[in-house]
């Protein structure tokens, strides 16, 4: 008996809830470490960029206007169908970067439980980043964290699918939609991860992702003035600075580059960076 | 539902309101007035509170306020004796300084009318020209609360033996509960009562009693409510309920009568009254009067002070000015 | 006679003992600057008030060398309890010297007498009197179990409020253990080196607060230095993005506050006096050299005509004059460069096809001076609806309904504050919930606590001042846990450190 003929995989951006191959027609190979190949992941171009920033502006309105309950519920979602496809997600991640399955499996089940970490934040991290202020006056006065609007991230570019996650998931968590640019040598995961977003109700466009060559495509959401914040924590080995001085132009809120495996560690403030606090004061009287 | 069946109607109440004065058709004008934020409304008055004004006009406010001044007693221990003694203050106020100048007018309940006129004797008459007017307060004075015969036949009385200005109170249980046709009718009726036998009316004061109605709201209604209905002046208070007269609600009423003026060009006055003791507050009235309605309306038949140990307060501010130095309790007379 | 000819009640100078000329103040004395010093004039006159030192980049280099020693051997190692009382002591310090800082305010900026002794000294006091006490109790600010000062702080602020601005930057700093290095703006160095004496009265130990004046080098500098871990900066948001641009790479935390154009949304069923009183005080308040200030009315169209009218009758009893006179409401401009811009961008208002009127004011010729003025069928296309002016200029646009109001607003790169007016709660909380603005005011205007969080959205800058959230700037939080499924989070941490129970026998 002839051994079965597999059904390769197609590995194409994900740009508004479709998965587009890149406007330029390009692909780069994707090999195992020992150089076989596994795929040719699609080569996002810079209007692919554009377009992936159309599609995540026009998709805040309604993701940061469903309420955190339901923000919540459809990360949730996310975790379920990622533990459902856990499998696949370890092999993936074996393939790509040649470790041992337990350690996928490990990184997989860290992905996973990040993302449950940061669904269960979505309608509470106003409690938490917010607060009444007791100004000295009759007025009503509330603080309360809103989100910055569009996320740029350059992902972590070690790791196949922990890194990503943990860069996405709290950029989520307010209610920002986010254009990421995944891992240059590992971006399979990535797509299979937009794959699980795509059936997890996550609205289209809340999520875009970009593989192929960050150098190339960070440059357009450093200087894209709709691009409200930039996260570069997998910019380590770009040329970061120029990025930086660039989204300056527009204001761009911009995280620094972080190395090592706690990059992109889940914390309260991977959350509050993404966020803009707005004060509120209303006059109080009874007559 | 209550209405009016007055005869003759203020014209001017029938066109703006553009139906007859019902509660319904009053409800729908008076709520439809833009609200005050009382925040912002207290805040103004505060600012207007911090205006300084230098010694030469200080004077000249001093003679302004004792010249708008309604001196008053409403006790029910009056006499005629009582009376008299006011007058008396009222034509002098200050015993050492001849040139102080007089009141408005004495203010009496409607059955002291008669003690009054006689005291004043030749002085009675247009402060606008030197002499004092008699206001007595009529209506069931300070509560209101009697049939509207006995009202209108308390008004008339105090009409009827001298009296040259009414000052009112409205029904505030009416108007509180929303009544606005009787409140109204009322006041429509008690302008009719001011009318003399030879066709002149009395001036009508209609004294909302702020203190019960409560919101800054409830206040400009109730302003608008007592112009359109043939009010002469609005009058805030009774002096009988805390709080009576205060700068926000004063400044409140002004800008009614400010709106009045530009809607219909007719001119109405304001009187607070009860709980302006000081010259350093009566002059913040002063400056708020100036401020939101112009210089024009500080004249008696336009502003007035109902105010009884104001007066005592104004003249040794006065005394202290021409001396220079601190007066005390002693070089002032009692009323 | 008029009785409205109130008169000149003038604040006494004579409170005031301005030395003839002042020097840096840093390491807690007072010494000469190695530059070319230069002098503040009072803008109302243009009198002289002082010579003032200007520190080089080698001062600066001294500045911050005292700042980092101060940290180092003194500021870092105390508890947060006596950092507090130092700065209560500065709070009741300040309360104490009132009258006279207002004065010195006044001269120097051009302000009146009554906002900087009724709004702006309050302020400053209130500031560092909230800010003492989080200085014990950083753990409960939110930032983490642990929160770190950032080390050396270098500050830059403008001249609209100078005392006010000082004490937004130093208070939290110092609260959260760092010490600052903080520039004050060049026409308005007057109240900080007030100030500096008032630091010296405090006791505070030396190096915890150095001042340098100067002009824009000196605070390049000081944005610059190699030693210096957090900038914060309040201005114009074209130096804002100059600085971002300086720091990026470097490891220096950075806050901006920077300019606005506010949009002061009047729908027609508002409280409509106290709207104008409302329009009045957030586009003249400090002859509108406000970040905040609500430079756009965006009024209802039914109500248009009926709201102008009323405006105009209001700014007419406006009094324009002599900053230390009780009476005045609108103060001098601060400066030739600022009245320039001023009347350059309301002739481009005139060219532009708007309609201007200004308030009947009696203009003293000395000094620089702009009377309120109202340009009035201004479009969202204009320039005057879209550049900040930064003065007492405001100008006038109409829409029809609440969806418009709202999109004309955030029709802008600014996003500092905005002006919501109605009697609907409904209405103003949603309308509230869709301003993209860092501060909503309902019902009010200009309304400032050191409770309450200020600062941005987009262009108008990042960062918050004020409240809980203005500590963040100041502080590192704790290190983030490991993966969670390590012993990483707070919940395994605390498990781990929990004692064993005794079991009851």
């Amino acid at each position: 008996m002839s051994k079965r003929l597999t059904v390769p995989k197609t590995y194409k951006l994900y740009i508004g809830g479709a998965f587009p191959r890149s406007e330029s027609g390009r692909t780069y190979e994707v090999a195992t470490p020992q150089g076989d190949f596994l795929a040719n992941a699609a080569l996002a171009s810079r209007k692919d960029a554009r377009d992936a920033v159309v599609a995540a502006r026009g998709a805040v309105k309604g993701w940061s206007g469903a309420t955190a309950y339901n923000r919540g519920q459809v990360l949730y979602r996310v975790a379920e169908i990622l533990e459902g496809r856990r499998a696949q997600f370890v092999d993936e991640i074996v393939q790509q970067t040649g470790v041992s399955a337990a350690v996928a499996g490990a990184e997989v089940d860290e992905a996973i439980d990040r993302w449950v970490w940061y669904a269960g934040w979505c309608d509470k991290f106003g409690q938490v980043a917010g607060n009444g202020n007791p100004v000295a006056g009759p007025y009503f006065n509330i603080s309360v964290p809103e989100p910055t609007g569009v996320v740029g991230v350059i992902a972590p570019q070690d790791t196949a699918l922990v890194g990503l996650v943990s860069a996405i998931a709290p950029a989520l968590v307010t209610g920002n939609s986010v254009v990421v640019v995944a891992s240059q040598r590992y971006p399979l995961s990535a797509i299979s991860l937009a794959e699980v977003l795509a059936t997890s109700d996550v609205p289209g466009g809340v999520v875009n992702v970009l593989t192929g060559s960050p150098a190339e495509i960070a440059p357009w959401l450093a200087s894209h003035p709709e691009v409200h914040a930039l996260d570069l924590v997998g910019a380590g080995d770009l040329d970061w600075i120029d990025l930086q001085i660039a989204a300056a132009e527009t204001l761009t809120r911009v995280l620094p580059p972080e190395n090592g495996v706690d990059a992109a560690a889940p914390s309260l403030a991977r959350i509050s960076a993404f966020t803009e606090t707005k004060t509120v004061w209303h006059t109080k009287s009874l007559i | 539902m209550s209405g009016t069946s007055i005869v003759t109607l203020p014209e001017r109440a029938l066109e703006l309101l553009g139906g007859e004065p019902d509660d319904t058709t009053l409800r729908r004008y008076l709520h439809g007035l833009p609200g005050v934020d009382a925040v912002g409304l207290e805040q103004r008055a505060a600012g207007l509170g911090t205006r300084s004004i230098k010694t030469s006009s200080k004077a000249w406010a001093l003679d302004k306020i004792i010249q708008l001044i309604d001196l008053t007693t409403l006790e029910g221990a009056d006499t005629p004796g009582k009376v008299r003694s006011l007058v008396a203050k009222a034509l002098n106020p200050d015993a050492s300084d001849q040139t102080t100048p007089r009141v408005a007018a004495v203010c009496v309940y409607g059955d002291m009318v008669p003690y009054a006129v006689e005291a004043l004797g030749s002085a009675h008459g247009d402060p606008d020209e030197g002499g004092v007017s008699v206001a007595a307060v009529a209506t069931a004075f300070p509560s209101g609360r009697a049939s509207l015969d006995i009202k209108l036949a308390d008004t008339a009385e105090a009409v009827a033996h001298g009296a040259d200005e009414i000052d009112m109170v409205i029904d505030r249980g009416a108007f509180l509960a929303g009544r606005y046709g009787q409140v109204f009718d009322q006041i429509a009726r008690v302008k009719q009562a001011c009318r003399r036998e030879d066709g002149t009316f009395a001036s009508l004061k209609v004294i909302l009693e702020t203190g019960e109605l409560n919101t800054y709201d409830n206040i400009k209604r109730a302003s608008w409510l007592a112009i359109l209905a043939g009010g002469d002046f609005i009058k805030t208070s009774t002096g009988k309920v805390s709080p009576a007269a205060t700068l926000p609600v004063t400044l409140l009423m002004l800008e009614v009568v400010r709106d009045w003026h530009r809607a219909t060009g007719d001119r109405i006055g304001v009187k607070p009254a009860g709980g302006i003791r000081t010259s350093k507050d009566a002059i913040k009235y002063l400056v708020t009067v100036a401020e939101t309605v112009g210089e024009e309306w500080l004249q008696p038949h336009l502003f007035r002070y109902g105010a009884s140990s104001l007066l005592n307060d104004v003249l040794l501010q006065r005394q202290k000015l021409k001396t220079g130095h601190y007066s005390g309790a002693d070089y002032v007379t009692i009323d | 006679m008029s009785f409205l000819e109130y008169a000149p009640a003038p604040e006494s100078r004579a409170i005031l003992s301005l030395k003839p000329e002042y020097g840096l103040f840093i390491d807690g004395e007072f010494r000469a600057g190695s530059g070319d010093p230069f002098v503040t004039i009072s803008p109302a006159d243009e009198s002289h008030l002082a010579t003032i030192a200007t520190a080089t980049e080698a001062d600066v280099d001294t500045a911050v060398a005292a700042a980092r020693r101060a940290y180092d051997r003194t500021w870092s190692k105390m508890s947060g309890r006596d950092r507090g009382k130092y700065l209560f002591r500065i709070a009741r310090l300040v309360q104490e010297r009132a009258r006279e800082l207002a004065v010195a305010e006044s001269l120097d900026n051009g302000k009146p007498i009554k906002e900087s002794r009724d709004v702006d000294v309050p302020l400053v006091a209130a500031w560092f009197f909230y800010y003492a006490g989080w200085a014990d109790k950083l753990d409960y600010a939110g930032l983490g179990a642990d929160p770190r000062p950032l080390g050396v702080a270098g500050q830059v602020i403008p001249w609209n409020f100078p005392l006010l601005m000082l004490a937004w930057k130093i208070a939290p700093a110092l609260a959260a253990g760092n010490t600052v290095v903080i520039k004050p703006a060049e026409t308005t160095p007057l109240s900080a080196l007030i100030f500096a004496e008032i630091l010296q009265q405090a006791d505070l130990p030396p190096g915890v607060v150095n001042i340098v004046t100067g002009a824009g080098a000196t605070g390049a500098a000081l944005v610059r230095h190699p030693d210096v871990d957090k900038v914060a900066f309040t201005g114009s948001t074209a130096v804002g993005r100059e600085i971002a641009k300086a720091v990026a790479g470097t490891d220096k935390k950075l806050t901006l506050e920077l300019g606005g154009k506010a949009a002061n949304i009047v729908f027609e069923d508002a409280p409509i006096d106290q709207a104008i009183e409302g329009i009045v005080n957030g586009i003249f308040f400090n002859q509108g050299h406000v970040c905040c200030a609500g430079s756009r009315l965006l009024v209802q169209e039914s109500i248009h005509d009926e709201v102008v009218d009323r405006l105009k009758d209001r700014l007419s009893t406006l009094r324009l004059g002599d900053p230390l006179d009780k009476n005045t409401d609108i103060g001098a401009i601060n400066s030739r460069e600022q009245l320039d811009r001023i009347r350059e961008l309301s002739k481009v208002g005139e060219e532009e096809g708007a309609e201007r009127w200004s308030a009947p004011c009696v203009i003293p010729d000395n000094g620089f001076w702009f009377a309120p003025t109202i340009f009035t069928n201004v479009q969202a296309s204009h320039r005057i609806a879209r550049d900040e002016i930064f003065g007492p200029v405001l100008s006038v646009l109409t829409f029809r309904t609440p969806a418009e109001a709202i999109e004309k607003a955030n029709n802008t790169p600014y996003g500092l504050s905005a002006g919501v007016w109605s009697d609907k709660g409904s209405r103003i909380l949603a309308v509230a919930d869709r301003l993209r603005a860092g501060v909503v005011w309902a019902n009010t205007f200009n309304r400032f606590d050191p409770s309450s969080p200020f600062g941005g959205y987009k262009e108008s800058g990042y960062g918050r001042e004020g409240g809980r959230h203005g500590l963040a700037a100041y502080l590192k939080g704790a290190a983030a846990p490991r993966s969670l499924s390590e012993r990483g989070t707070s919940e395994t941490k605390r498990e781990a450190r929990a004692p064993k129970k005794e079991v009851a026998k």
